[in-house]
């Protein structure tokens, strides 16, 4: 069976003022319809780099990136992007900042009463119904993130790229949401790339780990599976052996094999 | 036993005129107790008075600096014979302010009328200046080739004094009422091109990359990122320029002449009616300052987060 994403033997290389700087090299990934998978590794390893190949928001300088058997050539909404910083337009109430993605993919097939239940619909996944007049100046951190992450559910994406989406947020608002989150991948069926720093989150939400080597040169060190059963529970988990062993080997592979750039080429 | 009991408690009472004559201090505290809280010891009461005090520390500063500069004045008046002092301008004022919309013809009209024909002057070289400026502002920041092209023209012009640019309006133009307007356009345009493009080059990356994912048409790109972002960045250029353009008015006018508070000024010097020139001086100031804040709520109420 084909892959719904592939990656094969993408690199990207940055010209700075410096000289040719190597980000990724010699990525290959399969990632199958309906997977979730985090991205894992140090800071500067790349991860946000190859994610932001995914969706096109750079070029790769070598290999080749297809969705759906199709060339991923520059971004699109089909693979819609929570941004680590929410990007809500500040000038846009929540449920405007929703519709204007609503509008530009659904905008030419459907009427203006669907849209905007589209969007009331995404707004209400999140659990914000109340706030979707409100400006993004007027709530919370964790629930900017949320409306970002309503707006990328809106459009309906083949893919939903996530770039360290709970980063910014404090530690009861990030368990919060990543609840909510697997609730909402398992209601949707979403196929899933996130980014993350964080091993709890990544064993926690994924059906794969990818786990970087520190860059330059950055590239796949290892794929880890977590078959833990679903739906899963964060407090279970807690005492579960299977969990703790998964969450050992991505602590030992980023602290000890990891450590130090060099060994890792 | 006295018949009047000082104490805190009926001091108010007493003062207030209250023609009750107590005839103990027992009663007295009985009395006072069973009445109502005096206006000032209520919660509404001690925000009054909070407010009062507030409003007055607030208001010294900038008072004690009129003062001064008030007697500095009069100092200078009175060691130079030719200057009329404060009191003498402010009296000359009154009669000026009375009038301000009279009409003897050309060469004698109200001070009403040069500060309209003067803002009229400066609206038609401003508005003409932001009509061109920021349109151009928004492409300069978008393209960077444009920017190229155009940064040398910018640096080059941008500092000339602005009646510089008269001799070029008068031969062009042949008239002095378009040349002065032409000199106002030239010199106010260049804070709006640059804070345009400057505003245009700081649009965070994030919001482009949210258009890019979306898709977003250049018309839907503009309408809901680009000119909103940048909005204020305008509105900044605005702002300076209108101050620039308020500044040049009155020396063009001086060159050119016609009904405006510039002429008005050169008029008054012939005169030799030094109290309208210091008057002149006030009224250009305070106009600029009116503009200014009046741009300033504007910006207000556009900036976000």
């Amino acid at each position: 069976m084909q892959s719904y994403v592939q990656i094969e033997n993408a690199s990207m290389v940055f010209s700075t003022k410096k000289g040719k700087f190597t980000a990724l090299t010699d990525i290959n990934l399969n990632v199958d319809q309906g997977e979730f998978i985090a991205l894992i590794g140090h800071s500067g390893c790349g991860k946000s780099t190859l994610l932001n190949l995914v969706a096109g928001l750079l070029d790769a300088t070598s290999g080749v990136l297809l969705l759906a058997n199709k060339e991923i050539k520059g971004p699109g909404p089909e693979r819609s992007v929570v941004f680590q910083n929410h990007s809500l337009l500040p000038w846009l109430t929540s449920f405007e900042n929703v519709y204007l993605a609503v509008e530009k993919v659904f905008g030419g097939k459907e009427t203006k009463a669907q849209l905007k239940a589209r969007t009331t619909a995404a707004l209400e996944l999140v659990g914000l119904t109340h706030a979707s007049s409100k400006l993004p100046g007027e709530i919370s951190g964790g629930m900017k993130q949320r409306v970002g992450i309503a707006r990328a559910l809106a459009m309906e994406p083949k893919v939903l790229l996530m770039d360290e989406p709970f980063g910014a947020l404090d530690a009861l608002t990030r368990a919060h949401l990543q609840d909510e989150l697997m609730k909402i991948v398992a209601a949707t069926k979403s196929t899933v790339i996130m980014v993350t720093h964080d091993v709890d989150e990544a064993v926690l939400l994924s059906d794969r780990i990818v786990m970087m080597t520190n860059g330059p040169a950055a590239t796949i060190g290892e794929i880890l599976s977590v078959d833990l059963p679903r739906p899963r529970e964060r407090l279970a988990l807690a005492h579960d052996p299977a969990y703790h062993a998964l969450r050992s080997q991505v602590l030992e592979f980023l602290y000890s094999r990891q450590m130090r750039p060099k060994e890792a080429a | 036993m006295s018949a009047i009991n000082v104490t805190p408690e009926n001091l108010s009472e007493i003062l207030s005129g209250d023609d009750v004559v107590l005839a103990s201090k027992e009663a007295s505290v009985a009395v006072s107790r069973a009445r109502r809280t005096p206006y000032f010891e209520t919660e509404s009461g001690r925000r009054f008075i909070e407010g009062t005090v507030n409003l007055f520390k607030a208001a010294v500063p900038p008072l004690l600096g009129i003062l001064f500069f008030a007697a500095l004045w009069a100092l200078v008046a009175n060691t130079n014979k030719s200057i009329p002092g404060p009191v003498e301008t402010w009296g000359a004022a009154v009669v000026l302010f009375s009038d301000p919309f009279y009409n003897n013809g050309p060469n004698d009209m109200g001070i009403g009328w040069n500060i309209l024909n003067s803002l009229y002057r400066v609206g038609l070289g401003f508005g003409a200046a932001a009509i061109i400026g920021i349109p151009l502002g928004f492409m300069i920041g978008r393209f960077q080739f444009l920017n190229q092209m155009l940064s040398p023209i910018i640096s080059i012009l941008r500092p000339v004094s602005p009646l510089a640019w008269l001799p070029i309006g008068l031969l062009v133009l042949q008239k002095a009422e378009p040349a002065s307007i032409w000199v106002i356009f030239i010199s106010s345009i260049w804070p709006m091109v640059l804070n345009t493009a400057a505003g245009v080059q700081r649009i965070p990356q994030d919001y482009m990359n949210v258009a890019r994912v979306l898709n977003l048409s250049e018309f839907k790109v503009f309408t809901k990122i680009l000119f909103p972002a940048v909005l204020p960045y305008v509105l900044t250029g605005v702002r300076l320029s209108i101050g620039v353009a308020w500044l040049v008015i009155v020396a063009a006018e001086m060159l050119t002449g016609g009904v405006g508070i510039g002429f008005w000024v050169w008029d008054e010097w012939n005169n030799l009616n030094v109290a309208h020139i210091i008057i002149a001086i006030f009224v250009v100031g305070i106009v600029g300052l009116l503009l200014e804040q009046m741009l300033m709520l504007l910006a207000k109420r556009f900036s976000y987060e």
